[in-house]
């Protein structure tokens, strides 16, 4: 087994066009985080803020840090505890679409939305994971 | 059948102006920054208005002018704020066509349901509140023969209103019509999805409300939702969103200690017990028909019934029945009449619900109908349009557990009525459930064993005034849609008064 293998695996990561937004957001905001949504109308969808701007307390998960060229801190990524226990069988890849936006999420007033892509971590990535 | 005219052509029932801006003190105002952006129709996709980008600067304007008329609306009589809403009513009457062609073509929902769903319930919620502030009494307790509480309510001042895009003018009215009829003056958002209709509206009724009482702001929610729900100056903020969004509004009010009320949405079970179908009757058509009610306002609503729980026993029969019933639905011009299905509101909206789509089928859910996104033709080409569908599948799956927002149904089956419940109660949300039995017993047990705050029981989407609307657990905080609202948008004074002419003699 090499280091790859055996490294806890990732539960979240971001494409290449939303990496080139948050490094565009990281410039205009500063530090940045997301904390994925649940619920109604623009619920369900990730939502990025200047990091701290949403406290996180103990109900929330810390599912990752995303990890950007160009963006000189780790993107933190976080969603509630409850909201977490039906999403813990899956990856997340964050996204980004045209749209209107909605929530306060910093992308909004640039015409795109972030958005979630979603796969099932297979049985040795829960493993692993489960450590 | 009528298909309506969209607006701006020649011969439509009404036209936008090509820009709108604020609505500050009771006149229209460019945006301090100068920004404008661009405001699409879902029906084709292409934009036909342009709205002000508002912020800071233009919310602490607005805010300005809403202090300036608080007082004043604050002490007018119940008979001068009762009788500015029933005028609103009566006015918002005569324009009936009008405000719903402009909901329609902003929201890309079928006209039929701006017709006769949204524009009428907010005709009759301005009603509603016009009387449930004249029947409003405060109460006094007598201490002893000499020491009287008195309790009067007064408005709390200036309130932060932030309004989604699913029902853009009726979700103002929820609202607007309480804390206006409670005595305050409104700085409000409309969505960014949906900016324009509430113009609309504004325009029919604007001569109605004195100076400064409402005023709009709009633009994105980073910019102008922000600095106003975590406004210093404002003295209520109610919020209708997702939790995230909530809590970040929970957490600006724990800042300046002001109320709050958020609705947030939620994951709503329609549960069909096996006794629906002891006889193919109106009442098992009726059951039939409240599972497709998935499909109403293109599944964008917070009460949407988007777990279907069907009884073993009838689960094989009653599931065909309601696949059927889902095919059979009109999907097309949301400004024709005859359309039972429109657009969804944007373009992120649809992608989100196909990701939706596609992780419902990598969990092993089956799709029983629908499925795509529907390529429309000609003008729609360009529009946001999904199949209704129907999955079934389990309730640990992320369809079943996350508010898609979209008109799809994730069905599963129970046992018993424990069964039931359990499954029903397994969810993150608790703003809206169904429940559907002959058995009058049965329906009522569940109807309170369900832990949200609103059970339709052998109905489903109805939401007359005087029926109070909100959630348990994650959906929110708060009850629109009851004369109970007065109170999240009042203070409660004491007057506590002494008629002795004797002291307590303690010093």
């Amino acid at each position: 087994m090499n280091s790859a293998e055996s490294a806890v695996p990732e539960r979240v990561a971001v494409t290449a066009e939303a990496a080139e937004l948050i490094r565009r957001l990281r410039e205009a905001h500063g530090p940045l985080m997301f904390h994925q949504s649940g619920g109604c109308c623009d619920g369900s969808a990730p939502m990025c803020y200047p990091a701290g701007e949403f406290r996180t307390g103990v109900s929330d998960v810390h599912l990752g840090d995303l990890i950007i060229d160009g963006v000189p801190e780790p993107v933190g990524f976080w969603m509630s505890g409850p909201q977490f226990e039906y999403w813990s069988h899956t990856h997340l890849t964050v996204d980004v679409v045209a749209g209107r936006g909605s929530g306060f999420s910093l992308e909004a007033p640039e015409g795109v939305r972030f958005l979630i892509r979603s796969r099932l971590l297979t049985d040795d990535e829960l493993d692993r994971l489960r450590g | 059948m009528t298909t309506y005219t969209a607006p701006g052509t020649q011969g439509s029932v009404m036209d936008y102006r090509s820009r709108y801006d604020h609505f500050i003190g009771g006149e229209y105002v460019a945006p301090a920054k100068g920004g404008y952006f661009q405001n699409p129709t879902p029906v084709t996709g292409q934009t036909f208005t342009e709205v002000a980008r508002g912020t800071s600067d233009d919310v602490e304007r607005a805010i300005d002018a809403a202090w300036g008329a608080a007082p004043t609306w604050g002490r007018a009589s119940y008979e001068e704020r009762s009788g500015v809403l029933l005028a609103i009513a009566d006015r918002m009457e005569r324009n009936l066509e009008k405000l719903a062609v402009a909901e329609s073509w902003e929201n890309g929902k079928p006209v039929r349901e701006c017709l006769a769903a949204d524009i009428p319930l907010a005709i009759d919620h301005f009603r509603y509140f016009a009387g449930a502030l004249r029947g409003q009494e405060g109460g006094i307790s007598q201490i002893d023969q000499n020491t009287v509480a008195y309790h009067f309510q007064e408005p709390l001042g200036v309130v932060g209103q932030i309004i989604p895009w699913n029902f853009p003018i009726l979700m103002a009215t929820w609202k607007l019509a309480p804390a206006l009829a409670a005595g305050n003056a409104v700085v409000l958002k409309p969505a960014e999805q949906t900016p324009a209709s509430i113009h609309v509206l504004l325009e029919t009724i604007a001569d109605l409300l004195p100076t400064g009482v409402l005023n709009v702001v709009n633009g994105f929610g980073v910019e102008v939702g922000k600095p106003l729900a975590s406004n210093p100056r404002i003295n209520k903020v109610a919020f209708t969103g997702e939790t995230t969004t909530g809590r970040l509004i929970l957490q600006y009010a724990s800042e300046n200690i002001i109320p709050a009320t958020v609705e947030l949405g939620g994951k709503s079970p329609n549960i069909f017990f096996d006794d629906v179908a002891a006889s193919r009757d109106a009442f098992y058509d009726k059951a039939l028909e409240g599972f497709t009610m998935f499909a109403l306002n293109q599944g964008e609503v917070c009460t949407c019934p988007s777990r279907a729980l069907i009884q073993s026993g009838v689960y094989e029969d009653f599931l065909a029945e309601g696949v059927e019933r889902t095919k059979s639905i009109k999907q097309g011009n949301p400004l024709d009449t005859e359309t039972q299905l429109g657009a969804q509101a944007s373009n992120d909206q649809l992608e989100k619900i196909l990701s939706y789509i596609d992780i419902g089928k990598q969990e092993g859910a089956k799709i029983l109908t629908g499925g795509e996104r529907v390529e429309m033709e000609g003008d729609l080409a360009g529009g946001y349009y999904v199949q209704p569908t129907v999955f079934a599948g389990h309730n640990k799956q992320r369809i079943f557990q996350e508010e898609i927002f979209g008109p799809v149904v994730s069905v599963a089956s129970f046992d018993d009525y424990d069964d039931a419940m359990k499954i029903a109660n397994d969810t993150l949300y608790g703003l809206g459930a169904g429940v559907w039995s002959r058995d009058g017993n049965t329906a009522y047990r569940a109807g309170r064993d369900i832990q949200a705050g609103r059970v339709w029981v052998n109905n489903y989407h109805s939401y007359p005034a005087h029926a109070a609307f909100g959630g348990y657990k994650q959906s929110g905080i708060g009850r629109e849609n009851h004369k109970m609202m007065l109170d999240h948008y009042q203070q409660t004074k004491n007057l506590l008064v002494s008629y002795s002419d004797s002291g307590p003699g303690l010093f």
